[in-house]
């Protein structure tokens, strides 16, 4: 099906073509009747090789696996299909059949492997093309059948690789190995370092020969995330926060409803379900061993609470390495216990406007705290950063005295060198140095948008890593006004607006936001919203765990304006969250009270699965094409009934 | 559009040589055909009963299988399509709902992997085919869920791509599987998702095609695997999507229908379909939004699991 051209027309070929269809139909029919009737004769052996010739009969290959269990797998006829399987790979090097009937035949065990053939036959045909995948997938069945060591396998690989830079799977295999190597901690592969910086050496090797290839940048791209990410987990952000002052109350346990604060500056007011507060710490990457003895928690004033996490071997990554960075952070807060149920909407006593040159909320006169600083990590500097700094430079000096003639991918490289060491800086604290990186960075971006106009489809890529790259500096950051009340919970009110965004990232730093504005951008899915705000953080883990959680919700204040909510029938975030499609959701009685009031649940599921969760005081979504589908606005009422202004209106 | 004329053509010559190439993948050609239909909102062309009469020929009662034809052995390959084209009619009343999960159940390995048929051929695809077949028949619950997303991670390569096998090289075909079955079970977190979309997005060649891996050519195919696994997991703006629908259209035959895997090559169904869904997938006019996991339309998929079930 692949790679024919237009059929001829001259009539000779046509019928000749027609010819052969019918001989192979016949063919085909016959050995079917074999197979069905169990005729494992040679004659019949025979006809279903010719039938080979016919790419994916699988029929054939079925049948022979048949006969040759009946046959009670005689050699003479084992030579046979070897010989029939090695003629059919000539013509069909990519045939699923024949290279699993291959893989069948040994699997039999009824013959001692010929280590010299089966090498032989996969040598031949790797030569001929390097980048038979199927070859590969093989070849590591076969050296694993045999047991062939790593290292000898490592040794092929090198010996590819050196024939021609420019074989992608050949690198492939080479990373596969490498890290089987390096996890066993095989003789030789001790330290990762070592083999790492040989590893640079020989792909800027390949790449200063053949830049135009792209298989040893995407390698160098391995390497570079080997050598810039934390070897051990970190944590990143927190609830509360380092010097949080919260304002709590009990709800009671008859009403659902949140009671008010006292005033209206301490809007950061959370009611707790029978008076448990969680604390969520959230890591870069999953962990286990959260206990009460690995992380500790203690009180030294009657509501000041201090949480230490000690350097223990308890709390593990997936990967097996631990928690290393003793971290200690305290916050306090104020229990509130007033008695009157009434509604925690009545704490929005006017619709927020936003302005989005303005800092909000100005008359408390807010000092602004850094978006930096809401991380936590005073992480010491490792002994291990320190190699991987040296590194990265190394290969910065490098791939600046690369000529510059504008090749995108030396010079995305160069970028992501240039982030990674920013990356590596955030841990300790040298801002200044980390700034410069990251303005080098933004110049190369700015360079790769215009360099690559007739690759158009990663300048959103470079756009979102100009973004991320930049989200930390000061400057980027009077541009979007992200403002933040300090000596309360952070990000209570964050402000994205006007960004082009299609996504929103840096989660964690957005865990309890009270507030959102979200307009002016190119966000195409309410979902998406969701995914950043809550439903995110219950899919980093295990659901149960987490469910306390999902019941404080503290979005009240969304401003989802002129975003494209709507306009696409494509629903690109139908699978990050959890949806029915994904089987994380059941269609539930949310959508049964829907329909009632003849709101299409087909057309809005997600709006349905998002609304449900919030309980939102304030809603903006004008200028999006789902604010005047029909029946909106009343699904919105129906599933917020506290709502009090939808797009102004009350 | 001249896909239609080719469609219902090829649908009526039996004899050709490209239809005996087909022959015993004459199902899974069945589902090629019927779902472009559908996106061109010309299902009610054909006769449905006619249709299901025959799919249901192919069926095996003992195993619980479809073979690719009639008389064929049973797979799970020609079971999923099976179990889509019924999706398209909305008649999956018409099956042993029970026996075909387990036929398909029952081929998981210890592992967590997935054979393909009795003979135990093992690959990523099966794993996608169960897990989809499973979650279009509501009987998810009978496989082990977590080992198969276990399995399917263990995969995973260092370029954020999978392969067919551990250790297998980055094949778009076999990404979209992988995706496409941890989409379905909810699992889509163990994705690095900006390393997964720069890989796929720089699939697209300079003539805006899409290829299936580095230094290979475009093929209309990878029109589907490669943007179906990008809006999955929502990086699908980094692609250039007006070049890629200029390079789908440009592979039609103007003449007689149908679309090629490359500008001047000859036609086939399974290059047509795959052209027709990359273009739903860019919501190009007068095509029907697709789901990207269940590789049918949208309207078909959401029917299946909003719908209300007794």
């Amino acid at each position: 099906m692949h790679g024919r051209r237009h059929r001829p027309d001259k009539l000779e070929d046509a019928a000749a073509a027609d010819a052969k269809a019918a001989k192979l139909c016949g063919l085909q029919t016959q050995v079917l009747r074999n197979h069905h009737y169990r005729t494992y004769t040679k004659e019949a052996l025979g006809l279903s090789f010719k039938l080979l010739e016919m790419p994916e009969a699988y029929a054939a290959w079925n049948y022979l696996k048949v006969a040759f269990q009946h046959n009670l797998g005689e050699l003479s006829e084992l030579e046979a299909i070897k010989s029939a399987i090695d003629d059919d790979l000539r013509v069909n090097p990519k045939s699923y059949g024949a290279w699993y009937h291959q893989k069948w035949l040994l699997i039999q065990k009824l013959a001692p492997v010929d280590f010299k053939l089966e090498f032989g036959l996969l040598d031949r045909l790797l030569k001929v093309d390097a980048r038979n995948f199927h070859g590969w997938n093989y070849r590591r069945f076969l050296a694993k059948f045999m047991g062939v060591p790593e290292e000898e396998e490592l040794k092929y690989t090198m010996d590819k690789i050196s024939d021609n830079f420019s074989n992608y799977s050949a690198w492939h295999n080479l990373s596969i190995l490498l890290s089987i190597l390096l996890i066993q901690q095989s003789k030789g592969f001790e330290s990762k370092q070592k083999i790492f910086s040989e590893e640079f050496e020989l792909v800027t090797q390949a790449l200063f020969t053949d830049p135009t290839d792209q298989s040893g940048w995407f390698y160098h791209l391995w390497l570079l995330a080997q050598t810039s990410s934390p070897d051990n987990p970190q944590l990143i952000a927190s609830w509360p926060s380092n010097g949080a002052k919260l304002s709590l109350s009990s709800a009671r346990e008859t009403n659902d409803e949140q009671n008010t604060p006292s005033s209206f500056s301490s809007i950061c007011c959370y009611s707790l379900k029978e008076g448990i507060l969680p604390i969520v710490l959230f890591f870069n990457e999953p962990v286990k061993g959260l206990t009460p003895s690995s992380v500790s928690l203690t009180s030294d004033l009657v509501v000041g609470k201090n949480i230490d996490i000690p350097n223990t071997d308890d709390i593990v990554s997936r990967s097996g390495s631990s928690y290393n960075c003793p971290v200690h952070f305290m916050f306090t807060f104020e229990p509130n216990n007033i008695d009157s149920a009434t509604e925690d909407t009545d704490l929005i006593h006017d619709p927020i406007s936003w302005d989005c040159s303005e800092s909000l909320l100005s008359h408390v006169n807010p000092s602004c705290i850094h978006f930096n600083q809401l991380k936590i990590t005073n992480a010491l500097v490792q002994e291990e950063s320190k190699w991987h700094l040296e590194r990265l430079s190394d290969e910065m000096d490098l791939f600046r005295e690369l000529p510059d003639d504008n090749r995108k991918f030396a010079k995305l490289t160069l970028a992501r060198l240039l982030l990674a060491c920013s990356a590596i800086k955030s841990r300790g604290s040298s801002l200044l140095e980390r700034m410069g990186y990251c303005e080098e960075a933004l110049g190369l971006f700015n360079d790769l948008i215009y360099l690559d106009p007739s690759h158009e489809s990663t300048v959103y890529y470079y756009l979102t890593e100009l973004f991320l790259a930049t989200c930390n500096m000061e400057t980027f950051m009077k541009d979007c006004s992200v403002q933040v009340l300090p000596n309360l919970t952070p990000l209570s009110h964050v402000q994205l607006c006007r960004l082009s965004l299609t996504r929103i990232g840096y989660v964690e730093r957005l865990l309890w936001v009270q507030m959102l504005d979200l307009s002016h951008n190119n966000l195409r899915s309410i979902e998406g919203v969701a995914a950043a705000c809550m439903l995110e953080r219950q899919q980093q883990s295990d659901h149960t765990a987490l469910k306390p959680l999902t019941e404080i919700i503290s979005l009240k204040v969304l401003d989802l304006s002129f975003n494209e909510i709507g306009t696409h029938s494509i629903n690109t975030t139908r699978y990050i969250c959890p949806s029915p499609f994904s089987h994380k959701v059941e269609a539930c009685e949310a959508f049964e009270e829907c329909q009632k009031k003849n709101i299409n649940a087909e057309q809005f599921w997600d709006a349905i699965l998002f609304f449900k969760h919030v309980n939102l005081v304030q809603l903006g979504v004008e200028g999006n094409a789902i604010a005047s589908m029909e029946n909106f606005r009343t699904l919105v009422v129906t599933l917020n009934p506290s709502i009090k202004w939808l797009d102004g209106a009350c | 559009m001249g896909c239609l004329r080719f469609l219902l053509l090829l649908m009526q010559k039996k004899d050709s040589f490209e239809s005996l190439v087909m022959e015993h993948i004459r199902l899974n050609g069945a589902y090629w055909g019927l779902t472009t239909l559908d996106l061109l909102h010309k299902l009610d062309a054909v006769d449905a009963d006619e249709v299901i009469q025959w799919i249901m020929s192919c069926y095996h009662p003992e195993s619980g299988g479809f073979g690719g034809n009639v008389g064929h052995d049973p797979h799970v390959l020609y079971t999923l399509s099976a179990v889509q084209v019924l999706c398209l009619f909305d008649r999956l009343d018409v099956l042993d709902v029970d026996k075909v999960a387990d036929y398909v159940s029952g081929l998981q390995n210890e592992d967590g992997s997935f054979s393909g048929d009795i003979w135990g051929e093992v690959d990523t695809r099966f794993s996608y085919i169960v897990i989809c077949t499973l979650a279009l028949l509501h009987h998810l619950h009978k496989i082990n869920v977590q080992k198969a997303v276990d399995y399917i991670v263990s995969c995973k390569n260092l370029d954020g791509g999978f392969g067919a096998m551990p250790g297998g090289e980055s094949h778009a075909g076999q990404i979209f599987c992988c995706v496409g079955a941890l989409a379905i079970t909810g699992s889509l977190h163990h994705i690095d998702r900006d390393l997964l979309g720069w890989w796929l997005c720089e699939r697209q060649c300079k003539e805006g095609g899409l290829n299936g891996r580095p230094e290979k050519l475009a093929d209309v195919c990878y029109s589907w695997w490669v943007l179906s696994s990008l809006i999955m997991i929502d990086r699908v703006h980094w692609i250039d999507k007006d070049k890629l629908a200029k390079f789908i259209l440009n592979c039609q035959d103007k003449e007689n229908g149908g679309i090629s895997d490359r500008p001047d090559n000859a036609v086939d169904i399974y290059h047509t379909y795959f052209g027709v869904a990359g273009l739903s997938l860019m919501e190009y006019p007068g095509v029907k939004p697709m789901d990207p996991a269940y590789a049918l339309p949208l309207d078909v998929v959401n029917r299946i699991f909003l719908r209300k079930r007794d």
